[in-house]
């Protein structure tokens, strides 16, 4: 039987620049192997911090609300918007919560923490085991891929610019070897007091 | 009568009030007194943090074995007036709620009208607990009262001659007060304000100031920070005491 993992499909990967990150993922979205939607973005954001999720497709949803509801009564209770580190502890509890009954996703956290300034970045495995990273985090079925190209394309400190070009090549060139991903991309470029969302087309095929 | 509508906590008499309450807050107000004082301060000798302030609360008086003035996380500290079992479950509760309404969350502790809020919320649940609490804590101060309000202060004092005291301390308030001077001003109202002798014995002083890497037990950790939240000991108190 698939595992619950690979029968959506999905990709995707966050990275560290120069005062800035880039969180990035595909668009499709299938039963196996038959391609079912290329519109399904499986990043999220919440205030400042952007929430990557690829794994199962229902879960993806459900997590995606979840999160929503909980940063969104965040903000009420303490009048402020939350940080990417304690979203990221607060994805890890939310996930140990289900530790025996999973949701099957593989979270992604990218954004910018306003107090200090510092980039954030962070994965974790479906059951809230933080990956904390200062290059990058791939996530998806894409994800041996990803290594590979995170790998041969990341360097330290890239500009916002620079940074947009490597995600994006790391990503498309990613699921063109991957058949459970691609169909466009959605790329975040988040610096301090400004987000640049690019839409890419990718191979449709 | 009016102790017909005193049979159940939560049922209001004909006049809209919960006589438990009103009966509560007249136990606050026989309790021994205490004080807080919130301290704007700039850090000028440490790198660019900025400013963070501190506070100091306090009670005095009646010979102690059960601690007035608690920690509850390393940065808040709590004290009251009013009825010390009631006080000590509180604590309990409001060490536990920050717990597991927060650090086990969030892996970090409360800040402080966050804790307020969960406390305030454990007394409205059960407005049965007796004690006005003003609390001292990261940049504030807040009082709970038993009804579950709470209030930020910038100086406050509850209890038996809470009135003198806020009286005394708004005429001596300062916005750019230093720690040292709060507790000072502290003591003298005390001073002012109570009967009995006033000694390192009878005198509860908490403070919430710089992080005291001190009491981490431990060296060399980059990025450990010890606890705001600190207990003057008897000398100490003395030494306020002698300089008066």
């Amino acid at each position: 039987m698939a595992s619950p993992f690979s029968i959506n499909g999905g990709a995707c990967v966050a990275m560290v620049g120069k005062d800035c990150v880039a969180i990035a993922c595909d668009l499709r979205l299938g039963l196996q192997s038959m391609t079912v939607s290329n519109n399904f973005p499986k990043i999220f954001s919440y205030g400042n911090v952007y929430l990557g999720l690829t794994g199962l497709a229902t879960d993806v949803s459900t997590v995606s609300d979840l999160f929503r509801y909980k940063v969104n009564m965040y903000r009420l209770r303490e009048e402020r918007s939350i940080s990417p580190q304690t979203m990221a502890n607060l994805v890890s509890t939310s996930l140990y919560e289900k530790r025996f009954g999973p949701y099957f996703v593989s979270p992604v956290v990218a954004g910018i923490n306003h107090t200090t300034g510092k980039p954030f970045i962070c994965g974790f495995d479906s059951i809230g085991c933080i990956d904390f990273a200062k290059d990058f985090i791939v996530s998806g079925t894409a994800s041996d891929q990803l290594f590979g190209t995170c790998e041969g394309l990341w360097e330290p400190d890239l500009e916002p610019e620079d940074l947009f070009e490597t995600v994006s090549q790391a990503l498309l060139n990613a699921v063109d070897r991957d058949a459970l991903s691609g169909w466009g991309a959605h790329v975040y470029i988040i610096e301090k007091d400004k987000v640049t969302k690019r839409l890419l087309k990718g191979r449709q095929d | 009568m009016a102790d017909r509508y005193s049979f159940s906590l939560t049922t209001f008499n004909p006049s809209g009030k919960l006589v438990q309450i009103e009966y509560a807050l007249a136990a606050v107000n026989q309790g021994v007194t205490s004080l807080g004082i919130k301290v704007p301060k700039k850090t000028s000798h440490q790198r660019h943090r900025p400013r963070h302030r501190k506070e100091i609360l306090l009670p005095p008086h009646r010979p102690p074995s059960l601690a007035k003035v608690s920690l509850i996380t390393p940065n808040i500290g709590m004290v009251y007036s009013g009825m010390g079992p009631d006080y000590r479950v509180l604590v309990d509760k409001a060490r536990k709620v920050s717990h597991t309404h927060y650090k086990r969350i969030y892996n970090e502790y409360p800040p402080t009208r966050i804790l307020v809020q969960d406390v305030a919320r454990v007394m409205q649940e059960a407005t049965q607990s007796g004690g006005v609490r003003p609390y001292g804590g990261g940049p504030s101060l807040y009082q709970v009262d038993p009804s579950g309000s709470y209030f930020p202060w910038k100086a406050t004092a509850i209890g038996k001659s809470a009135t003198s005291a806020k009286t005394f301390l708004e005429k001596r308030y300062k916005d750019d007060l230093e720690l040292e001077d709060a507790v000072h001003i502290a003591l003298l109202t005390l001073k002012e304000t109570i009967e009995g002798e006033m000694n390192g014995e009878t005198v509860e002083i908490g403070i919430v100031g710089a992080p005291a890497n001190n009491l981490l037990g431990y060296e060399g950790v980059e990025g450990a920070v010890g606890q705001r939240f600190r207990k003057l000991s008897k000398e100490e108190i003395e030494d306020y005491l002698t300089n008066l």
